[in-house]
């Protein structure tokens, strides 16, 4: 069947490695990856623990069509409790290390415990083992992987690993595999450098760890998607063509996309930093940054960009192993890194996504946080004797030495690297944090489009585009148009997507086909790969479910209603110029009604009746 | 008419569809460790490239074969490993330039790319047309249409 069944425990305290079966209840009611995890860990540790303590799990899991020829069929997932946010954290990747996993026998990988030494897994197969990583330690995640191919004289080897950041405690740490494809937001890298866990390294031959149930119908299923994708303007054309990046002209013409740090809501240098940018020659040395588009494994949509820098640029100048191809800024990089402070230098954001995946963090996290930053020195609360430099607006300079320091922990990237939230807490303005619950806002401004501003405030791992991409009704049109300002309709519209998209993240798809696969796309793939009935409504009753379990873990950590809200300069600044100008978020008008579709009191904890509705 | 795998890199995306597919014709396995086709990743270089058996007419791995457990398909002309008459001794492993026939542990046999008996899975899985199966005399025929489109019928009107 889709699942290989196979469970593998790791105590980092003992050092053992230890298998036992799949809960095949557990997968028949969450499906598998984001939703199977978030069941293990919310029935395994303490909603209250500390994340950088050895009480607190790190999960790494696949999804029943993860290892299949389903389209985007290679995605895994790291959940664990974040440090960023102290909710519960799920974090999903692309490349190849998933299927791998998949390959070698195992859903998951439970990490418990802390190693005394550093430590890296190595799975061949059924065989798995804890080994010294006291070599790796102060690596970076590119010197990790192709080290450990190196000494195991295996190039087929698939790595995931934590690079400086993760060691030193940012807490926005990713976990990086295939040299740019990152578990990436609320600083599930943290966690595994706080388990001394460098690396898990994994290989897999095997043929008969899994199988989809029903082959004839699979492929008919998984050809029928493949044909939609292709025929889809977004992912037939859009997304090869420009990456995500699509985004940066779009949302910036709709007047939402958020720069300096959220004080505007269009950004002067969109152009230069957008999708088209990366396709222009540049006038330095003739080349543009992009060179092409990559896959991630079984992905026929290909959005990934893969870029090379201008070797003359100021970042990079006398530093050749920057000046190779590598994985290129994606519209939420392109974002953070460059609208959010102000930043309309391509190459030098280039530059700084190459560190946030050599060092592994989050591009997102750190080019908002850099952004508060830069708020807090324009009011003179920050100084350049603090900081070390001039934090002007728009500054690559600084941009460049910010992300260089908080790859390893120096000088005021010690300060970055605790995020936003911190961050301005520190320096007494709490309220000038672009976050929710801890974690800073992804590209596009909660005022510009209400739904987002929803979406952010009842995320269940704080601030994120992808729980519910209200971006796809209100600016794109599907399925429906919901005019950007209106808020009727949005609560309920909102439910669906967050419903729809655990559904998605479970199975171990990407979230991307979902601009041209609707449930009924998905459903018969689902079906034919697993056993049992999985209807149109079994799933997104799964869906919900997923929703409601991932609350009860946030409120069981402490989390209530009052964290459901967002910065006031989201409630209260209008947006001071565009086609948005004048809007705030009415989250007071969104969230009562938002509670009561999802079956919620009025303080927004699930109601009995919901439990019951819910098998919780 | 001879048909053969067609590859063109530049249109390579790195997806693996075309391992899997590969895998799962002949393991009824999604396995890419199976396949008989392979995607090099130059990462600095930004390449993706897909790689496998070209079937030689005069195929080394058929020549240095002591069992003859190598048999030329007259039909597709792919060369095609005999499983019962094949005792795993891996010689034209050796004997193949190219390294794309390779020895299965888990079969005590050979395997190299068979071509599906006329109709290669890969190149049906391909999304981006990276791998297509065309007349065998004519590989060519694309490449010469590009550089036919940038010929100057009407040059030097400086």
């Amino acid at each position: 069947m889709a699942w290989t069944k196979k469970v593998l425990r790791v105590n980092l305290t003992a050092g053992t490695c230890t298998t036992e079966p799949l809960n095949q209840q557990w997968a028949q009611d969450y499906l598998g990856q984001r939703g199977l995890a978030t069941k293990y860990l919310c029935t395994e540790i303490d909603p209250k623990v500390d994340p950088l303590a050895e009480g607190n799990k790190l999960i790494f899991v696949t999804g029943p069509l993860t290892g299949t020829m389903a389209a985007t069929g290679g995605r895994y997932s790291v959940v664990t409790k974040g440090p960023l946010t102290g909710a519960i954290a799920c974090s999903n990747s692309g490349g190849y290390f998933g299927a791998e996993l998949k390959f070698a026998g195992w859903d998951m990988v439970i990490f418990e415990g802390r190693s005394t030494k550093p430590v890296y897994l190595l799975i061949i197969d059924g065989k798995a083992e804890l080994l010294d990583a006291s070599h790796l330690w102060g690596k970076t995640t590119w010197h990790t992987e192709e080290t450990i191919k190196k000494a195991h004289q295996d190039p087929q080897i698939r790595v995931a690993s934590i690079g400086r950041a993760g060691e030193s405690g940012v807490m926005y740490a990713a976990i990086v595999n295939d040299l740019h494809r990152a578990a990436g937001r609320s600083g599930v890298g943290a966690v595994m450098g706080s388990k001394n866990l460098k690396a898990v390294a994994v290989r897999g031959t095997l043929t008969d760890a899994y199988q989809v149930a029903n082959p004839e119908a699979f492929f008919t299923a998984v050809d029928a998607g493949k044909a939609v994708l292709a025929a889809n303007g977004v992912t037939g054309v859009g997304l090869p063509t420009y990456g995500t990046q699509v985004l940066m002209n779009i949302i910036n013409e709709l007047g939402a996309l958020p720069s300096y740090n959220h004080r505007e809501a269009q950004f002067e240098g969109a152009n230069a930093i957008g999708g088209e940018a990366m396709h222009e020659k540049r006038p330095t040395d003739g080349k543009p940054n992009l060179v092409k588009n990559g896959a991630c494994f079984g992905c026929t949509i290909a959005c990934g960009r893969i870029s090379r820098m201008d070797p003359n640029h100021f970042s990079v100048k006398d530093k050749p192993q920057y000046h190779g191809a590598s994985g290129g800024v994606e519209y939420e990089a392109a974002w953070a890194l460059g609208a959010a402070n102000g930043v309309s230098d391509l190459e030098a954001l280039t530059y700084a996504n190459f560190l946030c995946n050599e060092d592994g963090y989050d591009p997102i996290s750190f080019g908002a946080t850099v952004g508060a930053a830069m708020e807090l020195y324009d009011l003179g609360i920050l100084t350049e004797a603090e900081v070390g430099l001039k934090l002007t607006w728009g500054s690559a300079e600084a941009l460049v030495k910010l992300a260089e320091w908080t790859a390893v922990g120096e000088g005021f990237g010690k300060i970055i690297g605790l995020g936003s939230k911190r961050l301005c807490a520190k320096y007494g303005r709490p309220e000038l944090s672009m976050t929710v619950k801890g974690q800073e806002f992804p590209a596009y401004d909660g005022r510009g489009l209400q739904g987002m501003g929803l979406e952010y405030a009842t995320s269940n791992r704080g601030a994120c585009h992808v729980r519910g991409y209200m971006v796809s009704p209100e600016v794109l049109g599907i399925p429906v148009k919901m005019e950007p300002q209106a808020t009727e309709g949005k609560p309920a519209m909102l439910k669906a997507f967050q419903d729809l998209t655990a559904v998605v993240d479970s199975a171990g798809i990407c979230l991307f086909t979902t601009f041209a696969w609707g449930l009924q796309d998905i459903q018969p793939q689902i079906q034919a790969a697993c056993e049992g009935d999985w209807s149109e409504e079994r799933l997104l009753l799964v869906g919900e479910r997923i929703w409601n379990l991932e609350r009860e873990f946030n409120l069981g950590a402490g989390l209530s209603k009052k964290d459901d809200t967002l910065p006031p300069r989201l409630l209260t600044e209008p947006i001071k110029t565009g086609p948005q100008k004048g809007a705030v978020c009415h989250l007071d008008k969104m969230l009562p009604e938002y509670y009561e579709v999802r079956g919620w009191s009025a303080e927004g904890v699930p109601t009995p009746a919901t439990r019951t509705r819910l098998s919780l | 008419m001879q048909k053969s795998l067609h590859i063109d890199p530049n249109k390579c995306t790195g997806c693996l569809q075309c391992e899997m597919a590969c895998s799962w014709e002949n393991h009824r396995s999604f396995t890419i460790a199976k396949s008989r086709i392979k995607v090099f990743s130059f990462h600095e270089a930004a390449r993706f490239v897909p790689y496998t058996c070209t079937q030689c007419d005069e195929a080394w791995c058929m020549m240095a074969c002591p069992t003859e457990a190598i048999k030329l398909d007259p039909v597709t002309g792919a060369k095609i490993v005999l499983d019962p008459t094949c005792v795993g001794c891996k010689v034209c492993t050796i004997a193949c330039p190219f390294g794309t026939i390779n020895y299965v542990a888990s079969s005590g046999k050979v395997q190299k790319c068979d071509l599906c008996g006329g109709a290669p899975a890969c190149a049906k899985a391909c999304p981006t047309g990276a791998i297509t199966f065309v007349d065998a005399d004519w590989t060519g025929l694309e490449k010469m249409r590009q550089w036919a489109d940038k010929t100057d019928t009407n040059p030097a009107t400086v």
